[in-house]
């Protein structure tokens, strides 16, 4: 039996996604700039997959961007706002808790004479509102928050924040990475009053390689790409045709009538999980639980942390058994040093390192989810006897 | 560029009395495995005490030179300019358009040094020496002849054609891979044991490794790490027979049973254990490590006694004496550091005890050792049943 429960990292692409991409590639492989009929044929899937985003956002089809993915819409977000406002101030924000994809540019951005704010967060991983509000200033140009936390699964009070920032000055940008949020809940800008919105294709089983920035109309913003002046200038470079069919496709896949009542069951996986998980000894879950009132998790992320466990330690043995979890952030675990998310909720710091990362796809099921907690089960008291002395 | 082949100079080999061919063969073997995958096709061949690697087609000249440099053996390459042999005349122009496509506009000091295995040959070298000199001296007049400190040596050979060449690059020296036996390579992910393997390997050992796989406590990108390191070696040394041990369960047991200041000595002892058997099973002579004195607590004098003390095989470690800054230098030249300092955790890093003993007393440590009587035979047969060989080249 394999068990992938590290659908955060990246999905498996859905079926009908790799056919329009294989279509795509073998059929209609033109260039949407082109003059003639193979162009036009190609600009057709292009046109169509913003069509199918727009209705999922409620937004409309000019305000779609495609790009490479999460981290260059991101990166497009954060750099080109800051420049295209810099003459208005130099002051941006950003929680403390975001994906090296925002915390990079920010960092960036710093370097490069931008005063920068990082907002704490609460214990369960949501920003504390007072904070921003302490921070906003006449100087302030950019906000950006996640929509949800990448390790833990807390759904961050966008809507609380867009209006705070609105509310003291309209013309501050909000962006919002959305990449983790986009295909688990509904996610619609103009609710919480987002300029900028980052998703990325691979997280919703489409391909890897494509993703799109919404930008709001009329919102200032210079593109980071230069050349050919593909999709009005703000991404040169020939349109990734078959990625933005296969895009598409995986919004059309997702946001349909099955929408609310796939998501209630992962919903129901998670807490099942968490249920299940509270049950064996040592075993600390992080972020918001099911039964907390006033604020509100994902459904498809569980973060856990075992006493007396290396992760990946414990990841490795529960890979021998064909289950594919993630220690922290996959993106992070590349790199030495530990997840500066667990660091801000205040995790103990000897959990910093013992924190495996579960994450569900909306095929997962029960059995998936029993199968890990045996195994998890069976391993604890091996793993938990041999540890540094 | 009108290069077209490479004469090949070679030290040692030169004086290995009736071996010579030997040698020079297996020179020649190397050489060929070398450029098989550079962009253009090369015969290499033996003559006359030379080896000339000769491209018949277009080639990718610093592709080539770069496979010539890690081929253990070589102590120069010249790049050579052949000409068929077309008598005098024609030799005086081949030497000015050599010269002139590469130090026309310098303040160049040269000689010229003429050699002719060819004795019917018009002139005699003495003859030629002066001629081409002053001839070359006319053409160019910003150059100077310096008998005793040239700038430039233009070498002239006449022997069935006409070499041409005036440039020495150093090789790596030491000798052709596969004239000096076999040993096999402790290989971890670090940066000490690649290192140890291509200074074994420079003396023409034939290389084959053993690795510690430990999962779940390492991953396998761990494991792959050394698969690529060993494949960085195996650029110097030719094809390396990789064998993968699963040292888990003898590692758990070690440290269930035995004191856990030792454990690293104790593990190391079975390690070495380990690997001399796959290597008398594979015609080794000897184990290589990259151990270099008090590097760490297991590599103190006291410590290499006493993992020294389980083999019969001479232990190889020709970075003893090397600081470790010294070893990091080679690693950098020869290729290997980027590698080695990926962070992935290798089965030493581990389990290390916060203060593990740097004194091990061998008699104490063969008592502890003996808390594992009853389990460690089938223990290690098992690994050795369940050994994974690869050949990473």
């Amino acid at each position: 039996m394999e068990v992938y429960l590290d659908n955060a990292a990246t999905t498996k692409c859905a079926d009908q996604v790799i056919d329009i991409v294989e279509e795509v590639m073998r059929k209609d492989y033109g260039n949407p700039s082109s003059k003639h009929m193979k162009g036009l044929e190609a600009e057709r899937y292009v046109r169509n997959s913003a069509e199918i985003i727009a209705k999922s956002l409620k937004c409309k089809r000019e305000e779609i961007l495609f790009t490479s993915g999460g981290t260059e819409s991101n990166n497009t977000a954060i750099i080109g706002a800051a420049m295209a406002n810099k003459r208005a101030g130099n002051h941006l924000i950003v929680s403390g808790i975001e994906h090296s994809s925002v915390k990079e540019p920010f960092r960036f951005l710093e370097e490069n004479g931008f005063r920068v704010t990082y907002l704490p967060v609460n214990s369960n991983g949501t920003v504390k509102l007072d904070a921003l509000k302490e921070a906003l200033c006449e100087d302030t140009i950019l906000v950006s928050c996640m929509y949800v936390n990448n390790e833990i699964g807390t759904i961050e009070p966008v809507e609380e924040i867009g209006k705070i920032v609105k509310e003291y000055n309209e013309n501050i940008i909000f962006h919002v990475d959305a990449i983790q949020a986009y295909g688990k809940i509904k996610v619609i800008p103009k609710n919480f009053k987002a300029d900028l919105l980052s998703v990325s294709g691979h997280k919703i089983n489409g391909p890897k390689g494509v993703g799109f920035l919404y930008i709001k109309e009329k919102t200032k913003i210079n593109p980071l790409i230069l050349g050919g002046g593909q999709q009005k200038g703000m991404r040169s470079g020939t349109d990734n045709v078959p990625g933005i069919a296969g895009l598409g496709k995986a919004v059309e896949l997702i946001y349909n009538d099955e929408f609310d009542k796939r998501i209630e069951n992962l919903y129901q996986i998670r807490k099942y999980m968490i249920e299940s998980l509270k049950k064996l000894d040592g075993v600390t879950i992080n972020g918001v639980m099911p039964e907390e009132e006033g604020a509100a998790s994902a459904p498809h992320i569980v973060s856990a942390s075992f006493d007396n466990i290396r992760a990946e330690v414990l990841l490795h043995a529960l890979e021998d058994k064909y289950i594919y979890v993630s220690s922290g952030s996959a993106c992070s675990s590349n790199r030495p040093g530990l997840s500066s998310t667990l660091e801000a909720i205040g995790l103990r710091k000897d959990l910093l390192d013992s924190t495996i990362r579960f994450s569900f796809c909306l095929e997962t099921s029960k059995q998936d989810v029993d199968y890990a907690i045996v195994s998890i089960k069976a391993l604890l008291p091996t793993l938990r006897r041999f540890v540094r002395k | 560029m009108d290069t077209k082949a490479f004469l090949i100079k070679y030290g040692e080999i030169g004086v290995k009395g009736k071996n010579r061919y030997l040698f020079e063969d297996a020179l020649v073997r190397q050489i060929r495995f070398a450029l098989k995958d550079i962009d253009g096709k090369f015969d290499v061949t033996k003559e006359s005490g030379r080896i000339y690697a000769t491209a018949s087609e277009e080639f990718d000249y610093d592709e080539a030179l770069e496979a010539l440099k890690r081929v253990f053996g070589i102590v120069g390459i010249c790049p050579l300019v052949q000409v068929e042999n077309e008598g005098y005349e024609a030799l005086t122009k081949s030497v000015l358009d050599y010269f002139a496509k590469r130090y026309t506009d310098k303040e160049v000091s040269f000689k010229v040094e003429c050699r002719r295995s060819d004795k019917r040959f018009e002139k005699s070298s003495m003859e030629m020496n002066a001629e081409l000199g002053g001839m070359i001296l006319d053409a160019f007049p910003k150059t100077r002849v310096d008998v005793h400190k040239p700038d430039v040596i233009i070498h002239v050979e006449v022997r069935k054609k006409i070499n041409i060449f005036s440039e020495i690059i150093p090789g790596p020296g030491g000798m052709p891979v596969g004239t000096a036996g076999k040993a096999m390579l402790l290989l971890s992910g670090g940066i000490d044991s690649p290192v140890a393997g291509y200074m074994i390997a420079k003396r023409g050992v034939q290389i084959e490794a053993t690795y510690f796989h430990a999962p779940p406590y390492t991953s396998e990108r761990a494991k792959q790490k050394v698969v690529d390191l060993a494949r960085l070696v195996s650029k110097y040394a030719g094809p390396v027979k990789l064998h993968i041990v699963n040292f888990t369960d003898i590692q758990l047991a070690i440290y269930d049973k035995c004191p856990h200041d030792e454990l690293t000595i104790i593990m190391r002892r079975y390690m070495m254990k380990i690997a001399e058997k796959i290597g008398y099973d594979s015609d080794c002579q000897g184990l290589i490590t990259g151990e270099s004195i008090g590097q760490v607590a297991s590599q103190t004098m006291q410590s290499l006694y006493c993992t020294n003390e389980v083999c019969t095989m001479p232990v190889f470690r020709p970075v003893v004496g090397f600081d470790k800054q010294e070893i990091i230098d080679l690693s950098y030249k020869i290729g290997t550091y980027e590698t080695s300092i990926q962070p992935f955790e290798d089965c030493c890093t581990i389990f290390v005890a916060k203060h593990p003993v740097t004194k091990p007393n061998l008699n104490i440590i063969k008592k502890d050792e003996k808390k594992l009587d009853g389990v460690i035979d089938e223990l290690m047969e098992k690994a050795f049943a369940t050994v994974e060989t690869i050949i990473v080249e």
